[in-house]
């Protein structure tokens, strides 16, 4: 097991440094932060200036192990356009994301989990069907826009819910609901092809030939090993959700790490724009590493494997 | 043939091969003979024709300039509700320009985009998964290594700085969602090969003396297109979403282009009162993706196996 952790551990750190090495030069190749910091008309002296000041014309490679060092420090350097360091605005904009991709992480579950194992217990019925249409639906209904559908509907036609912002929990409601629905095809075709597999296995089949019944059987038997896959995937999701937070934060204007992630953009914020793709990526990397660990701490055949 | 068949899906179901032997066809021909029969893939095929129709005679289609402003005509309702005029079917956006033309051209910026992201995306996905299930080793675990990098990048961010970064064009939209969804083709590919690689004709193909590369492309590859077909589809529904989300966000094809994502924000200004202008670009975008993934699931569910997931 200990073997196991270790090897999982070292994979998540080399696939975090490859990807932040990577996107960090990327942006060294494309980019020009001397003229950035300067202005697009800067005088050409002012530029180099800059450039010779803040280390620009180093190698890639040693600005990277030097922003990486300073990383490591919780240093994550100077926003260009906000003029505030990246960590402060990091820290005031993750509550908002984090509330968000939980929330719409329960709605997932919500949705998808009953969905998928109905659909399961009775194939080819009108409830696998309806299970089967929505997924399609869902897949290609285009995420920002079911969120302006929902304001429409729900925030200006029938003023129930606020039409943007993040300052009570009502804000919620449709974004986490909008980006909860981007991931319930997946989670639902998995619960039900997983639920369907283990349904067919011998043990089920031991298992009701010795009496086991109904709800019984699934909840104590069945669902406990469909459900395996669907942590694992359930992780990965979470971590889809903070790259969906860009698209749904910006429809519902939440101050949210997405919605500052688009704002570097636009501004050409490289620091920040930075960060948050270590951020985002150190966060994905991690979760899939829990959800592993929790797997191999499930299923022994996959840590002895 | 019937290697292609053994070895193009996963394995053929006793069904299929019962309808087979009973009456003496072709799997091409037992795939039409289903495909006939599937109702999904019957709809996704038809709507996307008559999208595809629309798409390409755009000019002769379309009643006027998606470019042409009006302003006298400015934020006109469809037809049907007070107020709209039946010469612009579909009313016009806040530029006076007609909404059913630059609908219409709309999905010729959808589908360009989306055929062009999913063939980039297949060239590069196909060509490292048959590398890396063909001669595996430590190739094979360079792939794996990449694979799981680019899993783990937020794609969707990284796609909007590069678009930023680069410049904005239709052609950079194309390729930049192309370089990043390509690891559905190299995990399909990959095992694919895998298999085959294992089977006896490629070992005949070695014994007669063709090279690796020739065995991959002659021998391995046409055994893979029915996969890699269906991939193709899905991921073509993907980067039309993708790249609507783009556009939408003001990081895709530059205006005045006429691309629905873009006529999305565009309209989100005026969303309150006049709705229209978010509701049909987005029925627009729902219904020809919705139709791709239909056709998508339909070619897999005659081809590869009975089962869906």
């Amino acid at each position: 097991m200990i073997n196991y952790v270790l090897r999982r551990a070292l994979m998540a750190l080399l696939v975090a440094l490859t990807v932040s090495f990577g996107t960090f030069a990327l942006f060294y190749f494309a980019t020009d932060p001397a003229q950035t910091i300067a202005g697009e008309d800067a005088p050409q002296e002012m530029v180099d200036a800059i450039r010779e000041q803040y280390g620009f014309d180093r190698p890639v490679s040693v600005q990277y192990v030097d922003w990486l060092g300073s990383v490591l420090q919780g240093d994550f350097g100077q926003s260009y356009f906000w003029k505030q360091p990246v960590v402060e605005l990091i820290q005031e904009h993750a509550k908002v994301t984090i509330m968000l991709a939980l929330l719409a992480l329960v709605v997932t579950v919500v949705i998808a989990l009953p969905l998928g194992i109905s659909a399961a217990l009775r194939p080819n019925s009108w409830v696998d069907r309806f299970a089967l249409t929505t997924a399609v639906s869902a897949q290609a209904i285009p995420n920002f826009w079911l969120g302006l559908m929902l304001i429409i509907l729900l925030a200006v036609t029938f003023p129930i819910f606020p039409v943007s912002g993040d300052s009570s929990w009502r804000h919620y409601v449709l974004p986490a609901f909008v980006l909860g629905t981007s991931s319930v095809p997946a989670v639902m075709r998995l619960t039900r092809t997983g639920l369907l597999d283990v349904l067919g296995s011998d043990y089920i089949r031991t298992a009701r030939a010795k009496g086991f019944t109904g709800y019984r059987l699934i909840l104590r038997q069945a669902l406990r090993n469909a459900l395996l896959p669907i942590v694992s995937v359930l992780a990965v999701q979470l971590g889809h959700k903070l790259g969906g937070s860009i698209v749904t934060e910006s429809v519902f204007s939440m101050n949210g790490l997405g919605r500052l992630a688009v704002e570097s953009i636009f501004n050409s914020d490289i620091p920040t724009v930075q960060s948050l793709i270590l951020l985002f990526v150190l966060t994905f990397v991690l979760l899939t590493l829990a959800a592993d660990l929790i797997n191999a701490w499930l299923d022994p055949r996959i840590r002895m494997g | 043939m019937t290697i292609t068949e053994s070895v193009g899906g996963n394995e053929l179901t006793s069904e299929a091969e019962r309808e087979q032997a009973q009456l003496g066809l072709t799997p091409g021909q037992v795939a039409i003979k289903r495909a006939r029969r599937h109702p999904g893939l019957l709809v996704g095929f038809g709507i996307l024709l008559v999208m595809a129709l629309f798409a390409v005679l755009a000019p002769w289609l379309a009643p006027h300039d998606p470019y042409l402003q009006n302003l006298s005509l400015r934020l006109l309702p469809p037809a049907w509700v007070e107020g709209g005029q039946w010469s612009h079917l579909l009313g016009t956006d806040h530029l006076g320009r007609d909404y059913l033309s630059r609908i219409i051209y709309g999905a010729r910026i959808s589908m360009m985009i989306g055929i062009g992201a999913a063939t980039i995306g297949a060239i590069i996905g196909v060509t490292l998964g048959v590398i890396a299930g063909y001669f595996g080793g430590w190739l094979d675990q360079a792939v794996n290594f990449l694979v799981t990098c680019q899993l783990a990048v937020p794609s969707l961010l990284l796609i909007m700085a590069l678009v930023f970064v680069i410049g904005q064009s239709i052609t950079v939209v194309i390729f930049v969602i192309g370089a990043t969804h390509w690891v559905f083709y190299l995990v399909v590919t990959r095992s694919a090969t895998l298999r085959i690689r294992e089977l006896d004709f490629v070992a005949a193909a070695s014994a007669m003396g063709c090279s690796r590369l020739q065995i991959a492309v002659k021998e391995i590859l046409p055994n893979l297109l029915n996969q890699i077909l269906v991939i193709f589809t899905l991921e073509v529904a993907v980067a039309i979403l993708n790249e609507a989300t783009l556009s939408f966000l003001g990081l895709g094809v530059p205006s005045p282009t006429p691309s629905w994502g873009l006529m999305i924000a565009e309209g989100k200004t005026a969303m309150f009162f006049q709705p229209w202008l978010v509701i049909l670009p987005g029925i627009a975008l729902f219904v020809l993706v919705i139709a791709i993934n239909l056709l998508g699931d339909g070619v897999r569910d005659v081809t590869v196996t009975n089962r869906r997931s």
